[in-house]
């Protein structure tokens, strides 16, 4: 079977390798500017896994809190930066060890969220992916928190 | 060791020599002296017990204490920020001990300002001057701390002395027995942190069977507020009292401990028996205190 297309971007970011059905919450919580121009490829055929999904964010390029986010919903993805229609920079995500500063902490007492404070989490090794809030020490799955992007 | 926030913080060997200290603080080995020395007591949620220890604790070295309990008439109530309410104080004091009913506050604290800061209480989340304390007591009855057999009765949901608890035995060998009703059982994150150990545990709604394997029987209290159904409360509340016929088959060595304030939950027909040791218990928390104060203080 031949394998669908993607258009290609000129410049911007292509998430590559997203577990199958992830492309649209993944968009959902890297909350790309309200206007870029997101193309988005679903359930496409892959050699490696099957199944995958790709997103193409548009003169867009992620950035280091977008990655870390991206590393705790999709930890095989790969990201390439287009720069004029040529491969600028393509790397696999990385797991951070702590995230700060970028999540809601899920529990409602929580300093973090009583005060005008930083949240942190240090990531624990899985699987499954869980973070450790950093001031109040409860243990939530990644994608309890993830979906509490700021 | 620059703060005390946390039970995950210390390791085994920091904890070893606090329990040493407190004895030798105790015993009169090392008297260490807190003159000159300023520490303040914020209990931003009131408190009488520990605060009254860490007094105690810090006046009979010759240590100074400024204490504030309760939030009433301060600049808390006006909306100043912990932060700032802490930064202030941080001016005057060498040393800040706290307790704050959101959880973190105290690792939030020591982050802000250049004094130790040591956690009285954070929430349900730590409260590790009386795993301490508790640990302490422990090593004082029964000699060691390893290879113990600990029952956890009561609140494990919300008991925040428990959870710090089960974090300060894990490193010398425990086996526990969890026993509570099931809505009010030890947290999922905990029971996981017991299973990536390998520390053995069993879990039950009754107490009588397990009591006979334990050396050591840890009540707390269950408050009437955890439950929904106050019916539900009524109908459980007797199956977690202690009463001496409870501990009729208890090994020679095991020691009843308690938090404190004890209110139904252990018979005071208990008080006399030789197992029953929370009074001792509440004293030794003044010489942990007293061990845990002078390290970070820096006077030994």
């Amino acid at each position: 079977m031949k394998e669908m297309k993607v258009d290609a971007i000129k410049d911007g970011s292509v998430i590559d390798h997203l577990p199958p059905g992830k492309a649209l919450e993944i968009v959902k919580i890297l909350k790309p500017s309200p206007t870029a121009s997101i193309l988005l490829g679903t359930n496409l055929v892959s050699g490696k896994m099957g199944q995958k999904d790709i997103v193409k964010i548009v003169n867009h390029e992620l950035g280091r809190d977008e990655l870390n986010t991206l590393a705790l919903l999709a930890p095989e993805a790969t990201l390439t930066i287009i720069r004029d229609y040529k491969i600028y920079q393509k790397s696999k995500v990385e797991l951070p060890s702590q995230v700060a500063d970028l999540f809601t902490c899920p529990n409602p007492n929580c300093i973090t969220n009583a005060e005008p404070a930083a949240s942190r989490f240090h990531i624990l090794p899985g699987p499954p992916r869980e973070m450790r809030c950093h001031y109040c020490e409860k243990v939530y799955k990644a994608e309890e928190v993830v979906e509490g992007r700021v | 060791m620059n703060n005390l926030i946390s039970m995950n913080d210390l390791s085994r060997d920091e904890i070893l020599e606090l329990v040493q200290l407190a004895g030798d603080i105790e015993e009169g080995r090392i008297n260490p002296s807190l003159k000159g020395t300023l520490t303040a007591l914020l209990f931003f949620e009131p408190s009488t017990r520990t605060s009254f220890s860490f007094d105690a604790a810090a006046k009979r070295l010759g240590g100074a204490t400024l204490i504030m309990s309760g939030t009433g008439n301060t600049s808390v109530k006006k909306g100043e920020t912990l932060a700032d309410t802490l930064r202030t104080i941080a001016e005057y004091a060498d040393l800040i001990v706290m307790r704050n009913r959101f959880e973190g506050a105290a690792r939030y604290a020591s982050e802000q300002v250049g004094v130790p800061v040591i956690n009285a209480g954070d929430g349900a989340n730590q409260h590790p001057t009386q795993a301490l304390l508790d640990l302490y007591s422990i090593a004082k009855t029964q000699g060691t701390l390893e290879n113990l057999t600990v029952g956890l009765v009561g609140d494990l949901r919300y008991g925040r002395t428990v959870h710090s608890l089960v974090q300060a035995l894990s490193p010398f060998k425990p086996k526990f027995h969890l026993l509570s009703p099931a809505h009010l059982a030890l947290p999922d994150y905990l029971l996981r942190e017991l299973d990536n150990k390998g520390i053995p545990y069993e879990q039950s709604e009754t107490i009588e069977s397990a009591v006979p394997d334990m050396d050591i029987m840890y009540v707390t209290r269950i408050q009437r507020e955890r439950f929904p159904d106050q019916e539900e409360y009524e109908r459980l509340k007797g199956s977690y009292i202690i009463r001496n016929a409870t501990l009729e088959k208890a090994k020679k060595n095991m020691k009843l401990l308690h938090p404190l304030p004890r209110v139904e939950e252990i018979a005071t027909e208990v008080d006399d028996s030789p197992r029953a040791y929370y009074f001792p218990q509440a004293k030794n928390g003044m010489y942990m205190r007293q061990a845990i104060l002078s390290t970070l203080l820096e006077v030994l």
